[in-house]
């Protein structure tokens, strides 16, 4: 399978990442080169075989649904590029 | 007194104990070869006031009679593992400017185990790169060079973990912490002369490790010899409840298993190893390999695992695909660089195409795509399929009484810096063709190193082992590394 332009511009977008036009033909190859190389996956048949979802049986840890950490505002948005008070400001969404 | 420098972490530890010299004297001596070593960017940023207060806070406890398993041990950091206080960026810029509020857990059992952080080690973006040129910082350069009048050629550390590989072998700290994917600490460990060791997936908690492919992550040493990996490894492991995907397992004293006797051992030769255009110096260090293993007293048998070929392609579907939704999370809002749209979607898209580097980019929308609506099936669906059967093709050799797997650690040694893969990102993925199979399976590896090739550069062994059993690999490597000897540089042309 290959991509053409169009695909390339769709699936920036849905990564949202932007793109600009002299990057998408550069892009388009990158892509393909890669996707050629993993083509060959399709020459093993894997009819029946289970699709791996844990590289090692373990079950899952649980623990007890209770709050173990919190009162730490300052600390969550002390990386924040913009705040307001204790709030990550945004550009407005809602109208 | 000799360089303080030159001493292994076994030795420093022994040196420390007889009171020979404080770990202010030790931490000193690795801040003033770091300062020599600068043209080696092998730091993104040394952290001397830290050092030398955790190096006096060390000789306080010693004074004390209180001595950890790494107690005043002056270490390196990828810059993958989150450090309170220090900056982390991943070496990336949209991480530039991140200061972390906790440490990870990987840093905090070393220095609770008595270890010094000296500062940041340079990585690829993210860890994703095999020669570390994709760091937003100048890249790190190979304390090694090619033998030869004047040939001066400045070549790769290997990656991502290149900062960690070149600090190592220039001795610019006494070990680094590091991470592998899919070869992260192997390749570069090969292409410096060093060990390095990816544990068994679930051995060392990833909390606080800067997430690339969560199903592969996994976080180890680079060491100058089989013992010091040894003795780090052991303070990296253990429980954690902040990552569910870390086994409760009691961790083995894994220096005891260095030097073990391997008679009887079966060592397993994977004849789908034996590549098309294999250079005929790797295939020589691996019979060296092998030769040297029987002399030890271990059967070689010759095994097939027959999925190998698909391991690589199969990582380049699992890799991104993990890769794009763990960093969905660097949107411009909660941390990391910011720049400003005409709207949120604008502001996400203009802080991704600026923040993230082009191989970054480039991995991202691979995953994306191969996530994407109609295209799961035959992508991802299929890739983890081919993991199963990768899988099975290891537990198929254990099964039939092979103790370890023994192959070259890279299809090649240290390359220059430029030389590969910037018309086909497929070349340089390529360096990573014996090691990806390891993580693919989430099984150990180590990379001891066992020969240098025609142009004075060193070359890799690479050993697999059980789920787990990383004792083996620990006594399998130090027989290796007991017959070749270590591989020091031996021109600091640095300074």
């Amino acid at each position: 399978m290959s991509v053409d332009q169009a695909t390339v511009r769709r699936i920036a977008h849905l990564a949202r990442i932007a793109v600009t036009e002299e990057e998408v033909p550069h892009l388009q190859g990158e892509l393909n080169a890669i996707l050629a190389f993993v083509e060959q996956l399709n020459e093993v048949d894997v009819s029946g075989v289970e699709p791996m979802t844990s590289v090692t049986p373990m079950a899952m840890k649980k623990r007890q649904d209770v709050v173990t950490d919190g009162g730490i505002p300052e600390q969550i948005i002390a990386n924040a590029p913009e705040r307001e008070g204790h709030f990550f400001a945004v550009p407005k969404v809602v109208e | 007194m000799t360089d303080l420098t030159q001493l292994t972490i076994a030795e420093a530890l022994d040196g420390l104990k007889q009171k020979s010299f404080s770990a202010t004297d030790l931490t000193r001596a690795y801040l003033a070869a770091m300062e020599k070593g600068r043209g080696l960017n092998a730091y993104v940023l040394e952290t001397p006031d830290k050092a030398l207060a955790m190096a006096g806070a060390s000789d306080a406890r010693i004074a004390r009679g209180e001595f950890g398993p790494l107690e005043g041990i002056p270490l390196g950091v990828k810059d993958l593992f989150c450090t309170a206080g220090t900056r982390t960026t991943a070496c990336s810029n949209i991480l530039r400017n991140f200061v972390p509020t906790y440490e990870s857990t990987v840093t905090s059992n070393l220095w609770r185990d008595g270890a010094v952080m000296l500062g940041k080690l340079n990585n690829d973006e993210f860890a994703m790169g095999s020669s570390n040129e994709t760091s937003c910082f100048p890249g790190p350069v190979n304390p090694w060079r090619r033998q030869g009048a004047n040939d001066t050629t400045p070549l790769v550390p290997g990656g991502s973990s290149g900062g960690s590989s070149a600090a190592v072998a220039a001795m610019l700290c006494a070990g680094a912490t590091a991470t592998d994917t899919g070869g992260s600490i192997r390749q570069p460990a090969a292409l410096t002369g060093t060990v390095g060791i990816k544990p068994t997936y679930g051995r060392v908690s990833r909390w606080g490790i800067v997430a690339f492919a969560s199903s592969l992550d996994q976080a180890g040493p680079i060491a100058r010899d089989v013992m010091d990996a040894a003795l780090m490894l052991r303070s990296f492991a253990g429980p954690d409840a902040k990552d569910t995907t870390c086994v409760d397992r009691a961790v083995p004293d894994y220096a005891a298993a260095v030097g073990k006797s391997i008679k009887d051992m079966t060592i397993g030769i994977p004849r789908e190893y034996r590549i098309d255009g294999m250079p005929a110096e790797i295939q020589k260090l691996w019979d060296d390999g092998a030769q040297i293993l029987k002399e030890a007293g271990a059967n070689i048998v010759e095994i097939s695992l027959p999925h190998t070929k698909y391991a690589l392609p199969a990582y380049y579907i699992v890799a991104p695909a993990e890769a794009s939704s763990n960093l969905a999370r660097y949107d411009g809002v909660r941390y990391g660089l910011r720049e400003p749209g005409k709207d949120i979607v604008d502001l996400y898209e203009k802080t991704r195409a600026a923040g993230f580097g082009k191989e970054v980019r480039r991995r991202i929308m691979i995953g994306t795509y191969v996530l994407s609506a109609g295209y799961y099936d035959a992508y991802y669906v299929r890739a983890q399929q081919l993991r199963t059967l990768i899988k099975q093709d290891f537990e198929q050799a254990y099964a039939s009484g092979v103790d370890a797997i023994l192959t070259p650690s890279t299809p090649s040694a240290a390359f220059g810096i430029g030389e590969k893969g910037s018309a086909d990102p497929v070349e340089m993925y390529l360096q990573d063709v014996f090691t990806v199979t390891v993580n693919m399976a989430g099984l150990p590896g180590i990379a001891v190193p066992a020969g240098l090739d025609n142009q004075g550069l060193p070359l890799g062994l690479q050993l697999i082992g059980r789920a787990f059993d990383e004792e083996t690999l620990f006594s399998v490597a130090s027989v290796i590394e007991k017959a070749k000897g270590r591989f020091p540089v031996s021109d600091r042309w640095w300074g």
